[in-house]
């Protein structure tokens, strides 16, 4: 069994990564920057040249990008070839309900399955592995990911997408699933209908599983192991540099190991930007050293976290992260879906309402919770509670078309939600008592 | 002909009806009437009162959300069979009920009923024809 997918990068010596991403960077400023206007603009707006980036030293000079940016720029300002050698979009929401589209060549889905096979091996995957995927299929990155991953792989492939749990189940019991790839909270909630079918975690094949897109504890991991009978392993990505597998878990559960053959990591202050010296908590800046359609230099995730360059027993030589400690921005990540408050208001402001609201997330049976509770006006009251339920499922649905997911909507009393001195509380997330770092 | 019902929106929770209540105590207004519909998040108050301009200053001033509605009040014979006839014309012209409510009075012969329809002056003529009794508002203050 091999315990790599591609062991020579995977353990090669880190002053050959530095090596090899200095020259991998110099290239690719210079491609952005003779192909991506927006980004030219940004550079020359700096006063930076591509000749001005000799190494990673100089990695610092080059303008940041932010989640604002992509939006801006959407849907194509940030592509860097042209949309014929595009094999493929995938798309996550943006502060305010504009999408943010990112484009995939052939040779960016390649570079992407190659680190999701990555992750799958680290998890113990070989081509005998039937893995089971159920990841959401389409614009979200997730299934078509660890999809890739799998097949490159040579996995038998099961492209379960999420939901019908009852056809998950059989399917993993008939076609015996070895391999599962989901959100954590959806692994807890099959963990517990086999439970309720009358299944023990030995009766299903499962050894192993990649669970992302979401935050989830420590706790919850030792619960789904002990559910399932597995390992279970966390999984980091993002559409914007490409998907799941950016950084993956490996058997020391300690960390995730970032793809530096691909990508470069930084942590900077979120107040001023600057670049903070490894091991302090920051954000996490991705800079994609190799892709050909969506080459994002400096982007910002707004994740916290810390890195460690701490040498691991699996024999991996890239630098590890934490799960993300939190978030620099106000973004939620509801049942795997990037969620912004001001989505929410930009549809009640549509709707003619008066930004008086508030945001309600919740952990219900291991599956997130949405409830909006929203000030009423005159005209929504009635004397039929048939009308006013026809105004709240009206709004429940302007709401599930901007998020793609469905929130409870609340029409209460005008005045009745509390306002506050200073910045309104806009969100109350509950999930945080269950210890998850949202 | 239709009588004017107050309708208040209140919070499921306790102390939310005291509010009214207790609102319209203060102010010698007598409530005729009374329903309140309930949903597990709010409930709806609604109201048959005989100084309505007054009660529905008051709650205003306390800050209450609330609307004016005309509805239809009938008196119906207080037999078996009484409240039949009048609902069975309605139903026969395709005039559907939202929600209604009964009260009686000192009067030993007949119950009085308030129906929400969607089209008062139909469902008017149409019981009048019938020749169901239809009260007003002077005959509520009366009561």
């Amino acid at each position: 069994m091999n315990k790599y997918f591609q062991k020579e990068m995977e353990t090669m010596p880190v002053e050959q990564i530095k090596t090899l991403q200095e020259e991998k960077l110099v290239k690719q400023v210079k491609y952005v920057y003779d192909n991506v206007e927006y980004y030219r603009n940004l550079m020359d707006k700096k006063g930076v040249k591509p000749e001005d980036i000799k190494g990673l030293d100089d990695l610092h000079k080059l303008p940041l990008l932010c989640k604002d940016d992509l939006r801006e720029a959407y849907p194509t300002g940030l592509l860097a070839t042209d949309m014929k050698n595009c094999v493929r979009i995938h798309s996550t929401s943006g502060t305010t309900g504009k999408r943010v589209v990112a484009f995939y060549t052939q040779h960016d889905v390649d570079l992407w399955d190659d680190c999701c096979a990555r992750a799958l091996v680290a998890a113990g995957a070989t081509d005998e592995d039937v893995c089971h995927v159920a990841y959401g299929y389409g614009l979200f990155t997730g299934g078509f990911g660890l999809n890739g991953g799998s097949h490159k792989l040579g996995c038998l492939t099961l492209p379960m997408s999420s939901g019908n749990t009852d056809r998950q189940i059989q399917f993993m019991m008939d076609l015996k699933s070895t391999i599962i790839c989901c959100t954590p909270s959806y692994a807890a909630y099959i963990a517990e209908v086999l439970k309720e079918k009358g299944y023990k975690p030995e009766d299903n094949h499962l050894k192993a599983g990649i669970f992302g897109a979401e935050a989830w504890t420590e706790e919850m991991r030792r619960d789904i192991e002990k559910n399932l009978g597995i390992k279970a392993y966390d999984i980091y990505g993002l559409t914007e540099i490409s998907g799941p597998g950016v950084a993956f878990e490996c058997e020391e559960q300690k960390g995730m190991h970032i793809n530096e053959d691909h990508f470069v990591v930084e942590v900077i202050d979120p107040d001023t930007g600057e670049v903070l010296p490894e091991g302090s908590k920051g954000e996490l800046v991705f800079t994609s050293l190799d892709k050909e359609a969506f080459p994002l230099l400096r982007y910002r995730t707004r994740d916290i976290c810390v890195l460690s360059r701490e040498k691991c027993s699996c024999g991996r030589t890239f630098i590890r992260m934490t799960k993300p400690m939190g978030r620099s921005d106000d973004m939620m990540i509801i049942k795997g879906v990037n969620v912004f408050p001001s989505q929410i208001e930009a549809v009640l402001l549509n709707e003619n309402y008066a930004p008086n609201y508030q945001i309600v997330v919740d952990r219900v049976n291991n599956s997130d919770t949405l409830d909006v509770y929203v000030e009423m006006k005159e005209s929504d009251f009635s004397d039929k509670v048939k009308d006013m339920t026809k105004k709240e499922k009206h709004l429940q649905s302007a709401i599930k078309t901007m998020l793609g997911i469905s929130p409870k909507v609340h029409l209460v009393a005008p005045k009745s939600i509390q306002r506050s001195e200073g910045k309104a509380v806009r969100v109350i997330d509950k999930r945080k008592r269950l210890g998850i770092n949202i | 002909m239709a009588i004017k019902q107050l309708s208040v929106f209140v919070e499921n929770k306790v102390g939310s009806l005291v509010s009214v209540t207790d609102a319209i105590a203060s102010t010698g207004v007598d409530i005729r009437a009374m329903s309140m519909a309930d949903t597990q998040e709010f409930g709806i108050i609604r109201m048959i009162v005989d100084d309505i301009d007054t009660a529905k200053a008051k709650l205003e001033e306390k800050g209450l959300f609330m609307s004016v509605t005309e509805v239809v009040g009938i008196a119906v014979q207080d037999r078996p069979g009484g409240l039949d006839e009048a609902v069975k014309v309605l139903s026969d012209n395709n005039i559907n009920i939202d929600y209604m409510y009964a009260f009686i009075s000192e009067s030993k012969h007949y119950a009085y009923v308030v129906l929400r329809v969607d089209d008062n002056e139909s469902a008017e003529r149409l019981l009048s024809e019938r020749g169901v009794k239809l009260i007003t508002e002077s005959d509520i203050s009366k009561m």
